[in-house]
C-alpha cells in the first residue's frame, strides 16, 4: 500500500449548511484580502500618484474561491462529480477564451485578468481540481467494480526503473549537442541553458556532501564558488596561467577555505552552524568587493582568457604561428563549437563529482558522514573522529564548488561580486533540499525544475521568479521529503528482490506514526 | 573507602577506577568512587535514580573529563589511562564500547550499515584513508567483506538477520536495544559498557538479553560493565555489584552480599522518619528558609 492511499482523508459527511458557511467564509476572506491589494492599483501618471480600480478581478476571485471551496469540500467527502464537471467546465470555457483571444483581441474584456500569463496561470487551478476529481471518480468506479485502482501500481512499478532514469539522462546529456535543436542561435541558447543547469547540478552535488550526507547546514556555500572563480580569474589575468592548471588549483584553494571555515564551526550544530556559515559567505563577498587592488572590487575582473582545447584556442582569428581548433580539425569556424566544448567540459566535471560522491558513499568516510548526520554522540562512542569527518566533508564540498567556480569564470569571462550573493547559496540549498537530501538524481530533477524552467521562460520576465516560487511550493506540498526522498542503503545483506518482507514492512512505522 | 572487589585469579583488573570524582560547578555528582571490573566478568553498577551511574559511564567513555581520579584500563593490547584520552579515542584506541540509556542508533541507515559504521577505524585503514578506496587500490573490498561477515555474526547472535536491510529507526524497540549492543560489539571491545540495556524490554526479551550477555562474557572473555534497574537482570547475571547512592559508593560485592547489605536496603527502601537529614541537605534547607 502506498503512503498516499493511507493518508486519504476519511470521508465525513458535513451538513450542507455547514459547507455553505465554510464556502462563504472562504469567499469573504478572499474578498477582504484582495479588495485593497488587488482592487486598487496605484498609478503614477504625469508626476502625480492616482489609482485605478480593478473591481472585476476582486469579484471574480471571490466568486471563484466560493465555488472552488464548495466543490473541493464535496470532493473531500468522496463526491468528486461536482468538482469534475465544474472544474472541467471552467477549464474549457477559460481555455477556449484564451485561445480565442489570441485570434481576436477584442475578447480581452471577458478574461478574468489583464495579463495573459496570469490568465494561463489561473487556468491551472480548475484544471488540476478537475484532474484530481477525475482520478478520484475513476478510483471509486474501480473499487465498486472490484478492480485494482488505476495509478495504484504506478509508483511501485516506477521504482525499479529509477536506475534507468539516470542512464537515460546521461545518454541524453551526452547526445544533446548532436540533436536537431533548430537553427544556430536556437541551438546555442538551448546548450547554454543546459550548461547553466549543469553548473547548478554540480554545485548541488557538491553541497549535497555537506548538507545531505554529513548533515551540516551550510548557508555560505557560494563563498567557495567565489574562491574558485577568483582563483582562476586572478591567476590567468595576472600571471597568464592556463585554465587546465588553474582548475585543480581552484579546487585545492577552495578546499583549504573549506577547512579554514570548518575549524571554528566544529562545535556548532544546526541553526548556529547555519548562521556562522552564512556570515562566512558574506565575509568572502565583502572582502572581494572591498579589496579593489587585487580583486577589482565591485567592477570585477574582465577579459578572463578562454579555455583552450588541449592547447588549441577556439577563436576565429588567432595570432601568427598558433593553430586554432577549427584549423586543426579542418572545420569551418562555428562559434557553437566553443559553446559545445564548454558544455562537455561542465558535463565531465559534474560526472566526476557524481562518480566521486557515489564511490564515497560506499566507503567508510561516506558512511561516517551519514552516521555523523544521524547521531554525532554515537559516532564518538564508536571511535569515529568527528573533527576529521566534518572537515573532510567541508573540504570535499568546497573543492567541488571551487571547480564549478573556475568553470563559471572561464565561461563568462567576467566575474564580479554580484554573482556570489547570498541568494545563490539559498538557491543551491533549495536544490539540495527539494531534490531530497542525499539523493543524486533528485538534485538533477530539482535543478531542472528550479533553474532550467525559469531559464527557459526568460521571456516571462518578472513572472520567472513567481514560477520559481510556485515550483518550490508545489514540491513541498506533494513531496515534503524532497523529490527523491527514498534512500537506498549503501550495502545490502539480502537481495532486494528476494527479500520482500523488509521492503514491505519498512513503511509500517511511518504509518503508525501518522496515526 | 577502598576497592574491595574480588580480583579473580590475581590477574590485574581490566578496569580500575580510583577516587573518581566529578563536579559540575558546585554539584558533586560522583564523590570519590573506587571500584574494579575484572576481565571476563559482569560488573553491575546499580543505585537509585540520580545516584551518578550514567555519570560514571560518561567519565569512562570520554564524554566527561573527571574532576579527580584515575581510570586505568589493563587491556591485552596495552594499558591506557582513560581520563587522559580524548573522547572518541577511548573507543578507537582503548576499545571501550558503550550503549546509551536512550537508544542512539543511526536511525536513517540500515541495520547492516549501523554495524559496518561501527568498524569505521579498521575499514578506514583498509581503504587507505579513502584515497586508495576511491581509486580501487588496496584491499578495501576484502576488508569490507570481512566487516560484513562480522556484522553477519552479530546479526545472527542478536536475531536480527532477517531485518538486516531495514532502517534501524523502523525496528521494534527490543530489536533496537539489541542492535545497539551488536553495534558496540562490532567495535571489537575489551570492555563493554551497557547503560540500562533491559529498559523497556518485556520479561522474555530481558531473559534473552541475559543469555546474550552471558554468552558474550563466556566466549569472548571481555569485561562487561552494566547499569541496570531490572533486578532480575542484575541479580541473574552479575558476578559482582557496585552500589552507588548520591554519588558515593555504598556497597560492593557479590549479588548475595548486596542482597543482605543494610546500606543498600536503606538506599532503596528508605528508612524510619526520625532519621536526621544528611548534613548537607539540612544546611541547604536552612539557607533557603
Amino acid at each position: 500500500m502506498t503512503v498516499r492511499e493511507m493518508s486519504r482523508p476519511v470521508a465525513v459527511a458535513v451538513p450542507n449548511l455547514e459547507r455553505l458557511k465554510h464556502a462563504l467564509a472562504a469567499g469573504i476572506i478572499t474578498f477582504l484580502l484582495t479588495s485593497l491589494i488587488v482592487g486598487i492599483e496605484t498609478v503614477s501618471s504625469t508626476g502625480e500618484l492616482t489609482f485605478n480600480t480593478r473591481y472585476k478581478e476582486v469579484v471574480i476571485a471571490s466568486i471563484a474561491v466560493f465555488f472552488g471551496s464548495w466543490v473541493v469540500s464535496l470532493m473531500r467527502e468522496g463526491r468528486p462529480l461536482p468538482a469534475l464537471f465544474g472544474g472541467g467546465a471552467v477549464t474549457l470555457v477559460l481555455g477556449a477564451l484564451l485561445i480565442w483571444n489570441n485570434l481576436d483581441p477584442s475578447l480581452t474584456a471577458w478574461l478574468p485578468f489583464n495579463a495573459p500569463i496570469v490568465n494561463w496561470g489561473v487556468l491551472i487551478v480548475p484544471a488540476s481540481i478537475c484532474a484530481r476529481a477525475a482520478q478520484m471518480a475513476a478510483a471509486e468506479r474501480a473499487r465498486a467494480e472490484g478492480r485494482a485502482t488505476p495509478l495504484a501500481g504506478v509508483g511501485k512499478a516506477l521504482e525499479p526503473a529509477l536506475p534507468w532514469v539516470g542512464i537515460v539522462l546521461l545518454v541524453g546529456a551526452i547526445a544533446l549537442p548532436w540533436l536537431p535543436l533548430g537553427e544556430r542561435t536556437q541551438a546555442k541558447k538551448i546548450i547554454d541553458i543546459c550548461t547553466i543547469v549543469l553548473t547548478y547540478i554540480m554545485l548541488g552535488w557538491g553541497l549535497n556532501i555537506v548538507v545531505g550526507l554529513a548533515g551540516l547546514l551550510d548557508l555560505g556555500y557560494v563563498a567557495f564558488y567565489a574562491v574558485g572563480a577568483y582563483t582562476y580569474a586572478m591567476l590567468s589575468v595576472y600571471f597568464g596561467w592556463s585554465f587546465w592548471i588553474c582548475l585543480p588549483l581552484s579546487g585545492v584553494l577552495a578546499a583549504t577555505f573549506g577547512v579554514l571555515l570548518g575549524f571554528p564551526v566544529l562545535r556548532l550544530r544546526g541553526d548556529y552552524l547555519a548562521i556562522v556559515t552564512l556570515g562566512f559567505g558574506e565575509m568572502i563577498r565583502i572582502i572581494i568587493t572591498n579589496w579593489r587592488a587585487v580583486t577589482g572590487g565591485p567592477n570585477g575582473i574582465n577579459n578572463i582568457p578562454r579555455a583552450t582545447f588541449f592547447g588549441l584556442p577556439m577563436e576565429r582569428d588567432v595570432p601568427e604561428g598558433v593553430v586554432s581548433f577549427h584549423q586543426f580539425f579542418g572545420l569551418e569556424y562555428n562559434p557553437n563549437h566553443r559553446v559545445i566544448f564548454l558544455y562537455y567540459l561542465i558535463l565531465i566535471c559534474a560526472l566526476v563529482v557524481n562518480f566521486v560522491t557515489m564511490r564515497l558513499r560506499k566507503l567508510p568516510l561516506g558512511r561516517a558522514w551519514e552516521a555523523l548526520r544521524e547521531d554525532e554522540t554515537a559516532c564518538r562512542a564508536l571511535g569515529i573522529n568527528p573533527t576529521n569527518t566534518k572537515l573532510t566533508a567541508f573540504a570535499m564540498g568546497a573543492m567541488f564548488a571551487g571547480f564549478a567556480g573556475s568553470f563559471f569564470a572561464v565561461r563568462n569571462q567576467f566575474i564580479s561580486p554580484e554573482s556570489f550573493v547570498f541568494l545563490e547559496s539559498a538557491v543551491i540549498l533549495a536544490i539540495v533540499v527539494l531534490g531530497g537530501l542525499g539523493s543524486q538524481i533528485g538534485i538533477v530533477l530539482a535543478t531542472v525544475v528550479l533553474i532550467g524552467l525559469p531559464e527557459l521562460f526568460r521571456e516571462l520576465k518578472d513572472y520567472r521568479m513567481l514560477a520559481f516560487g510556485i515550483g518550490m511550493v508545489l514540491i513541498m506540498i506533494w513531496r515534503p521529503g524532497g523529490l527523491m526522498a527514498h534512500r537506498e542503503p549503501t550495502i545490502r545483506l539480502h537481495d532486494k528482490t528476494r527479500a520482500p518482507p523488509a521492503v514491505a514492512a519498512a513503511p509500517k512505522p511511518a504509518a503508525e506514526a501518522a496515526k | 573507602m577502598t576497592a574491595a572487589a574480588p580480583a579473580g585469579n590475581g590477574a590485574p583488573p581490566l578496569l580500575q577506577v580510583e577516587h573518581l570524582t566529578m563536579r559540575f560547578g558546585g554539584l558533586v555528582a560522583i564523590d570519590d568512587v573506587s571500584f574494579m571490573a575484572p576481565p571476563g566478568q559482569i560488573t553491575a553498577l546499580i543505585g537509585p535514580n540520580g545516584a551518578g551511574k550514567t555519570t560514571v559511564f560518561n567519565c569512562l567513555t570520554g564524554f566527561y573529563k573527571p574532576s579527580v581520579g584515575r581510570l586505568t584500563l589493563n587491556a591485552p593490547h596495552g594499558n591506557f589511562l582513560l581520563e587522559q584520552l580524548d573522547g572518541f579515542r577511548i573507543a578507537q584506541k582503548a576499545h571501550v564500547a558503550r550503549t546509551f540509556q536512550n537508544i542512539r542508533l543511526f536511525a536513517g541507515m540500515s541495520t547492516l550499515e549501523n554495524l559496518v559504521v561501527a568498524q569505521h577505524n579498521k575499514l578506514m585503514r583498509a581503504s587507505g584513508y579513502t584515497v586508495g578506496g576511491l581509486f580501487g587500490i588496496g584491499g578495501y573490498g576484502v576488508a569490507e567483506r570481512e566487516a560484513v561477515e562480522i556484522a553477519r555474526h552479530w546479526l545472527d547472535r542478536t536475531g536480527l538477520m532477517a531485518k538486516a536491510d531495514w532502517l534501524a529507526g523502523s525496528l521494534p524497540y527490543g530489536d533496537q536495544r539489541r542492535l545497539e549492543i551488536a553495534r558496540a560489539m562490532c567495535t571489537d571491545p575489551v570492555l563493554l559498557c551497557l547503560d540500562e540495556p533491559a529498559a523497556g524490554l518485556n520479561a522474555r526479551e530481558s531473559a534473552d538479553l541475559n543469555q546474550l550477555l552471558l554468552s558474550i562474557r563466556g566466549e569472548l572473555g571481555i569485561g562487561i560493565l552494566l547499569i541496570e534497574h531490572d533486578m532480575s537482570v542484575v541479580m541473574g547475571i552479575s558476578d559482582h555489584i557496585v552500589v552507588l547512592d548520591y554519588g558515593r559508593k555504598i556497597a560492593d560485592g557479590t549479588p548475595e552480599q548486596i542482597r543482605s547489605d543494610v546500606n543498600v536496603i536503606k538506599a532503596y527502601l528508605g528508612e524510619a522518619e526520625d532519621e536526621p537529614l544528611p548534613e548537607a541537605v539540612a544546611a541547604d534547607l536552612s539557607h533557603g528558609a
